[in-house]
């Protein structure tokens, strides 16, 4: 479904702040993964999904989504097959906005906009029962203001917004980072049932090694712009967090682990 | 005082088309654009040209708003494909403009008196002057708004408004928000145009330096507007602005009445939109000392 090749990224290059933030990295996704991605600050775990989501243009490399290569086209055009949420809860929709709205724009996300009225009666109903599906009592709120609710609320409009119709590939940065531990947990179960009900093909940084093996059929760790673990079903289902960290000394040499990656 | 009252709501309902194309930048884009200092000129210029000329008013006013829409795409290009921020961008289009509109008019001003205006047909039906601008002036504010919220009630529009409030969030369902900014400049300079249509021939004459001040006196609209009248909807937020835009007349009426210089006149209005665009922060000010006594 995914298929990352040998794509590099440098930023500010040829300057003294020059950072090598992805160096040929390489990974492929079959339909139906669910891969969650750890590793230090700076390790390029960003990078990677904002190359992949075309935030900006990789320098080498090849990017191709469901058989068709975007390495070349822009952010808006790529949408068509990517959902994503953000680490931060303001970012995935727009504050002063209905959240039917907003819901209706995602549930058009890759078409080009024509004159049609936005909000669809018929709609409606199928907007009240996935909302419903969220537990958050946001079904009869279809008219509030996104800006009203609150960031777990908000991170889990989001979520709907970027798997309302189905994407290919649905990229979560550390969506829950932002959130008290109760609503983290709460928007992670939310999304891991999205995930498994449509079989999304996805992406999900976490800076929580115990959330990384929970979650997901297949696991990366990401260090220096590079995939250094790759651990995938059976293998992954056996690890726990001292194993990864033994490995990632291994892997890493004697580069020591950050604490954020060991609290967190 | 009655014929005051009149040319105040007149001066209102014509200048509220030029606020609501304020409202579509300052508010649903988040820009400050400061073309409309040249575009507002700009739709009188091409108007008063036309009309001097033997046009049709009516034509003359469709010619003027493809004119601004020209106007806002060149700040839309500037801004989004060349990467000048927004207010630099409109202020080169400003500057531009000042020029463009001379060459239009071929001199500083242009004469209207006894040329037919689109006030005219009201003028025939045996209403006075100013019965047939408000008349013409309330039609045409009731036919814009119709058309903006239905235009932003569209996917098209609704698109336009997120990109004002999120614009990562729309481009990451597939919105090209180049196009969205520069279709929200060209609605917007059109609505100027057009305003600056109406009041070249309202007032029987276009001059080259009769935008000076207009983002002052659209902002003024558009906050006395939501102070008074709210943003409930976007509905509530278009009349909104055009109830503003009469406030706003009646204030300034109301202070020249008082006795205030003519000449201080766009001190004054300076200085109501400064108090008015601080007025959330003294107003948590206000409260956080109320707050801090009740303990």
């Amino acid at each position: 479904m995914l298929k990352v090749e040998q794509i590099t990224k440098t930023f500010n290059s040829g300057t003294i702040n020059e950072k090598k933030a992805l160096t040929g990295l390489d990974l492929h996704l079959k339909a139906g993964d669910f891969c969650t991605v750890i590793g230090g600050n700076g390790a390029g775990k960003s990078t990677l999904l904002n190359a992949i989501a075309g935030v900006f243009f990789v320098d080498s490399g090849r990017i191709i989504i469901d058989g068709d290569d975007v390495t070349r086209s822009p952010e808006h055009k790529r949408a068509k097959y990517i959902g994503r949420v953000f680490q931060d809860p303001m970012m995935g929709t727009a504050a002063g906005m209905q959240i039917e709205e907003n819901l209706a724009i995602a549930s058009r996300r890759g078409k080009r906009p024509t004159l049609k009225w936005s909000s669809q009666a018929k709609e409606r109903e199928h907007f009240r029962q996935m909302l419903k599906m969220l537990d958050l009592g946001l079904e009869d709120r279809l008219t509030s203001k996104v800006g009203l609710l609150s960031g777990g609320q908000r991170q889990a409009i989001t979520l709907l917004m970027a798997t309302i119709n189905q994407p290919k590939l649905l990229l979560l940065d550390e969506h829950t980072a932002a959130l008290d531990p109760k609503t983290a947990t709460k928007v992670l179960e939310i999304t891991e049932k999205i995930v498994s009900e449509h079989h999304l093909t996805t992406l999900m940084i976490t800076h929580n090694m115990r959330d990384a093996l929970r979650y997901g059929n297949r696991l990366i760790m990401l260090h220096a712009g590079n995939i250094i673990i790759d651990v995938e079903g059976e293998q992954k289902q056996h690890l726990d967090v001292p194993d990864l960290l033994k490995m990632f000394e291994q892997a890493a040499g004697d580069e020591f682990v950050s604490d954020r990656m060991l609290l967190g | 005082m009655g014929s005051l009252v009149l040319s105040t709501v007149c001066q209102g309902l014509l200048w509220s088309v030029m606020a609501l194309g304020v409202y579509l930048t300052y508010r649903v884009l988040d820009i400050a654009d400061l073309t409309v200092e040249g575009s507002f000129p700009l739709g009188a210029a091409v108007a008063a040209s036309l009309i001097a000329g033997g046009s049709s008013p009516f034509w003359a006013v469709l010619v003027a708003c493809l004119a601004g829409m020209m106007a806002g795409v060149v700040t839309g290009v500037l801004h989004t494909k060349l990467k000048i921020p927004a207010l630099l961008a409109g202020i080169l289009s400003m500057i531009a403009l000042y020029s463009v509109n001379l060459r239009i008019m071929g001199k500083a001003n242009i004469s209207l008196l006894r040329m037919e205006t689109i006030y005219t047909p009201f003028n025939k039906l045996g209403l006075s002057n100013n019965y047939a601008i408000l008349l013409t002036s309330l039609i045409a504010v009731i036919i814009f708004m119709i058309v903006l919220y239905w235009f932003f009630g569209t996917e098209l529009g609704a698109a336009i408004r997120a990109t004002g409030y999120n614009k990562q969030m729309i481009r990451a369902q597939g919105i090209n928000t180049d196009v969205t900014i520069i279709l929200g400049l060209l609605l917007s300079n059109a609505l100027v145009a057009i305003s600056g249509a109406f009041v070249a021939q309202s007032q029987g004459y276009a001059a080259v330096d009769m935008g000076t001040g207009t983002i002052v006196i659209g902002l003024a609209s558009v906050i006395i507007g939501e102070v008074l009248f709210g943003t409930r909807d976007f509905k509530n937020c278009l009349l909104s602005v055009v109830l503003g835009s009469v406030v706003y007349r009646a204030v300034i009426a109301f202070v020249l009445y008082l006795g205030l210089n003519p000449n201080d006149l766009k001190l004054f209005t300076a200085i109501l939109v400064a108090i008015a665009l601080s007025l959330p922060l003294i107003k948590s000010k206000l409260q956080s000392v109320r707050g801090s006594k009740s303990c």
